[in-house]
């Protein structure tokens, strides 16, 4: 293989990484602003309190890696339905904008609580020893193929359970349509918080592959990559799962790839221009119906 | 919710302000000298903030502790004002302009990183306050923007990065026997960027070859992207002027792309906190400091031994810096013939030879800059080890 | 006893002279403080960031309170309002020959950040709601990101030795002009078209609303007020970066308008008074300062524990009480409503407020 083949391949691993833990993201954003149209602007804190958790489990409980991530899912899980109980619920009848500065509220709360308890930025302990195999001269780590296949494996079943079970049948529905979906017996309010709980759940789990691959975490870490995720959903028809998935991948494929070619300081810039022409161009994001305002 | 209600949510931040404006929070004692310190408690680096307060602290318990300083025939106690700049720019400035002008200190201490230190620099210097920074490197603290000229009333504890720079090419190239090296250096960062200019000017200079010069903006985690082309461009050393935090991810994500290179990094390695956060990916690299813990001056000595029993940590780089710099600045007090900005300001240029924990300081005329020799270490273990000595 | 203050309070609001005598009254104590050193320098540093502040937050109040959008732009308008008045007064314009100058640079800064706010209008024709959302958060980044690639102006690392030009009565000159400005436009009929978008783009462009000129001007003129507001914050800072003017800075403007109140000038001004003096007030230093009177038995333990935790207490606290204000005043302190003195007399008559009859504020925001 060639130099030049090999950089860019490498490149593309990178991207991929970086776009897995992206689109866990992103389909949390998507999934509540299509039950509730209300964009969760504490769901970025909600990644980083994940990312905590993995690191008190790993370093208080001593945990391995499998008992670590199904503890940050659902810990993560179970913050997500209390914001939503606490939070939102009672403001589901109130102007949206209310919410959403409430959403800010409670992700700055997150933050300068766990700068409380942690002031200065910690490391996470090693959970997956990492293997380096050379392919021809591609570099790839086995962490990274974990990440990569863990975050597919996840996305599937979210896939799944949207698609064929009845739990996620009743999340189209009340997206949809949600003034006659409780009419038909559904527990909206018990919907809702599923929704919430596995869109936290899988935060919480990208945010134990993001501290293992970049094991220094601090408080701040879910602001930049909350707002990264929340325009990948836009970007691929917010409220559209599989537009998630995609504008995640658009999103992540370009940051790497813009640094592999210009300096990095151009990153945001070109990043931002692209996403910029992208929704000009197809506002509704890529896989987003446009919704029809009826007179 | 009527008028009244609102008038009545008024009332308590009118209150609030008259309050404010009428209250002196810190009223003048006739015999207290205020003396302020801007430090990174909050923000990318607390444990510089933290070690920096701790010494600052030490050194203030300490002479007042011995009775005070005596000024111009009158004693008076030191009280130190402590300020946070969430290791920001704007925050520095913000503090320094309270320091100054409402706390009304004789002289301030601190910041310590470039990027904080150069603001409030700036605005000591159009206040005509003494500020002495124990840690920032960069040449434009001490400088004017405009007119390139030194800066009247900034000081500075430790060298400067164009002496660093130099340190570490010498030392790659004579001690390493190194052709080549990569740089990656924050661009977002003055003292990060700066350094990485300046080396790669020394490093060329001396015959070497930057064979890849990339750069990152802070708050960034990926690294993957520039170590690849690092990576393929093959260097002897790769040279890490970063903060403790960053090195801490971008050396890990280094050695898990199969990068076994030797890591050079510059004093803004010294904290620590860099062993826990590297996760051992920075055994055996080298870096340039101001002093070594395990060095042998008895002021040295008694300064390490007083800092552990007070605080329970070996001090490192910051804590001594700071010390020098109060240090500096009682010897500048105690010179000068009474408690005013001007005098303390003009007895610390004359300043001949203090001997500081990191060294003896000497200050040339017209230069906040002082003449002072380096150390090199290496990370070995859980410590970090003396090397050598580099002098200027 | 209350029934009697109570009228007499009314009658009092009614007077015409009111709202004139107390701007008159301002402007002297503007003038007064500074040259009688009638309170420290910092009190006054704070006096002046709550002036920029109220212009930051009624502008963008125009955008997202009573045009019902959803800006994100605010703080990149802020800084190229910074950044242009900033190059001129340190490169352009030799202020320290005519200091008059810097009112042309501040201006200037206006100016320039106004056409970047045209700029940002044109997507908002056919585009609303959470796509608008994005499109100003991508103008923010952009404009935070295209500063920091300029190394000329400093590049990430900023602009240091800014001349110290903004001063209390400036500040309060420029205040009382620019909320007047935006009051009156607001009540004029561009802001009925604007109120008109909030709650029906569509019916009211049946009804000849010219909804790309009412869009337009707005956007126009509230990034023309961000600008000024950021021309004088960098004249008071001394320092500018690109890190300084980031999503950061939005989100706090935005806690400024949501919660003083939205579609309310007096809201805004209210809720960017308490939020800057809340953020100064809850210092350790201050707030020891404060209490210090207290007897040593008291003071102690409740500095110990309480106080000298205060730098992080206060960030936990503070998004704290931002929920629950939102909680139970969903539309912020004065959301909808405003002050007797600001809103013309002819609409008070007629009971036009921000508020139509029946609306609830929900507007544009809620459809796609």
């Amino acid at each position: 293989m060639s130099e030049v083949s090999i950089y860019w391949l490498q490149q593309v691993l990178n991207a991929l990484q970086l776009s897995s833990i992206y689109a866990l993201i992103a389909l949390g954003y998507s999934m509540v602003y299509g039950i509730l149209t209300m964009i969760n602007f504490a769901h970025g804190d909600v990644f980083m309190v994940g990312a905590f958790l993995c690191f008190l489990a790993a370093t208080l409980l001593d945990l391995p890696f499998v008992p670590t991530l199904l503890l940050t899912m659902t810990g993560a899980a179970l913050l997500g339905v209390l914001i939503e109980r606490l939070a939102y619920k009672p403001l589901r009848n109130a102007p949206r904008v209310s919410a959403i500065i409430t959403a800010l509220g409670v992700g700055l709360f997150l933050e300068n609580l766990t700068l409380a308890f942690y002031p200065y930025p910690q490391n996470v302990p090693t959970l997956i020893e990492n293997v380096n195999w050379n392919l021809g001269g591609v570099s790839l780590s086995s962490l990274q193929l974990i990440i990569i296949s863990l975050s597919l494996t996840l996305m599937l079943v979210l896939d799944y359970v949207v698609q064929r079970t009845p739990v996620g049948m009743a999340m189209r529905a009340i997206s949809w349509d949600k003034t006659y979906v409780p009419l038909m017996g559904v527990p909206v309010d018990l919907i809702i918080s599923i929704t919430f709980a596995i869109g936290a759940a899988l935060a919480g789990a990208a945010g134990t592959m993001y501290a293992l691959a970049y094991p220094v975490i601090d408080p701040y870490m879910g602001i930049m990559v909350g707002w990264k995720a929340f325009i990948a959903a836009v970007v691929g028809g917010i409220g559209n799962m599989r537009g998630a998935m995609i504008g995640a991948f658009i999103l992540g494929g370009v940051e790497i790839m813009v640094v592999a070619v210009l300096p990095s300081t151009y990153r945001d810039l070109v990043v931002f221009s692209l996403l910029l022409a992208l929704i000009v161009i197809r506002p509704h994001g890529i896989l987003g119906q446009p919704r029809v305002q009826k007179v | 919710m009527n008028n009244r209600l609102s008038l009545f949510l008024k009332l308590p931040v009118l209150a609030a302000m008259i309050a404010l404006a009428g209250c002196d929070p810190n009223a003048h004692n006739a015999d207290t000298i205020k003396v302020g310190a801007i430090v990174e408690l909050t923000g990318d680096m607390p444990a510089v903030g933290a070690s920096s307060r701790n010494a600052a602290q030490l050194a203030v318990a300490e002479i007042n502790g011995a009775g005070g300083i005596d000024i111009g025939g009158k004693t008076y106690k030191v009280e130190l004002l402590i300020e946070d700049n969430a290791a920001k720019p704007d925050q520095s400035a913000a503090a320094a302009n309270k320091l100054i002008t409402q706390d009304e200190v004789v002289a301030i201490v601190g910041p310590n990183a470039s990027l904080g230190a150069i603001p409030a620099a700036e605005i000591a210097e159009a206040n005509q306050t003494l500020l002495v920074t124990p840690w920032s490197t960069n040449p434009k603290t001490t400088l004017n923007t405009t007119t390139g000229t030194p800066k009247k009333y900034v000081f500075r504890a430790c060298f400067t990065d164009p002496f660093e720079g130099r340190v570490l090419a010498r030392f790659i190239i004579d001690k390493l026997e190194a052709k080549t090296a990569a740089v990656l250096y924050d661009v977002a960062s003055e003292a990060p960027k700066s350094q990485a200019e300046l080396f790669r000017q020394t490093f060329e200079q001396l015959g070497g070859k930057v064979v890849a010069f990339e750069a990152y903006t802070t708050g960034d985690r990926d690294f993957s992207a520039q170590l690849t082309k690092i990576r393929s461009a093959k260097p002897d050393v790769l040279f890490l002027p970063s903060y403790y935090n960053d090195v801490g991810l971008i050396s890990q994500q280094a050695r898990r792309q199969g990068f076994d290179k030797t890591l050079i990094g510059s004093d803004a390695w010294s904290s620590p906190e860099l062993i826990k956060l590297a996760n051992g990916a920075v055994e055996g690299a080298y870096f340039a400091n101001h002093y070594a813990a395990d060095s042998a001056t008895p002021a040295a000595r008694a300064f390490i031994a007083a800092y552990r029993q007070k605080y329970g940590k070996t001090p490192y780089d910051v804590a001594a810096l700071t010390y020098d710099a109060m240090g500096l600045l009682f010897a500048a007090l105690k010179a000068a013939p009474a408690p005013e900005r001007q005098a303390v300001r003009d007895a610390m240029a004359s300043i001949s030879g203090y001997p500081g924990v990191t060294g003896e300081i000497r200050f040339t005329p017209g230069s906040g800059d002082p003449v002072k020799s380096a150390v090199i270490m290496q990370v070995k273990g859980d410590q970090f080890s003396w090397v050598m000595n580099a002098a200027p | 006893m209350r029934a009697t203050l109570g009228v007499f309070w009314d009658r009092l609001m009614e007077q015409r002279w009111l709202l004139p005598l107390l701007v008159a009254v301002g402007l002297a104590l503007a003038f007064a403080i500074p040259q009688f050193r009638l309170v420290n320098n910092y009190v006054q540093l704070v006096m002046i960031l709550a002036g920029i502040n109220i212009i930051l937050a009624t502008s963008l109040n125009l955008v997202n309170g009573y045009m019902g959008e959803f800006s994100l732009a605010h703080a990149g308008f802020m800084a190229v309002g910074a950044y242009t008045s900033v190059l001129l007064t340190l490169h352009v314009f030799p202020v320290a020959a005519y200091p008059g100058l810097f009112h042309l640079a501040v201006l200037a800064g206006g100016l320039v950040t106004a056409l970047l706010g045209l700029l940002v209008a044109i997507p908002s024709f056919k585009v609303r709601g959470d796509y608008l959302a994005i499109i100003t958060l991508a103008f923010l980044m952009i404009v935070k990101s295209a500063l920091e690639n300029i190394d000329v102006i400093g590049g990430p690392r900023g602009i240091s030795g800014i001349p110290r030009l903004t001063t209390l009565p400036l500040v309060f000159c420029w205040t009382v002009a620019l909320v007047w400005l935006l009051r009156n436009f607001v009540y004029s009929s561009f802001g009925r078209g604007v109120l008109a978008i909030r709650e029906d783009e569509i019916a009211s462009e049946l009804m000849s609303v010219d909804t790309k000129r009412v869009k337009v001007l707005a956007f126009m003129l509230s990034a023309f007020c961000a600008g000024i507001a950021g021309a004088l914050f960098a004249h008071l800072l001394q320092f500018i970066s690109p890190r300084v003017f980031d999503i950061v800075k939005t989100t706090e403007i935005l806690i400024m308008v949501y919660l003083g109140g939205i579609a309310s000038i007096g809201g805004s001004i209210i809720g960017a008074t308490l939020y800057t003096i809340l953020l100064e007030v809850l210092r350790p230093s201050t707030v020891a300062g404060l209490l210090s009177w207290l007897p040593a038995v008291v003071f102690d333990p409740l500095n110990e524990h309480f106080i000298r935790h205060l730098g992080v207490l206060r960030m936990i606290i503070m998004p704290l009480l931002l929920v629950l204000v939102m909680l139970y005043w969903p539309h912020g302190i004065m959301g909808m409503r405003d002050f007797r003195g600001i809103i013309p007399l002819r609409d008070r008559l007629a009971h036009r407020t921000a508020t139509p009859r029946g609306a609830t504020g929900h507007g544009a925001a809620d459809s796609h």
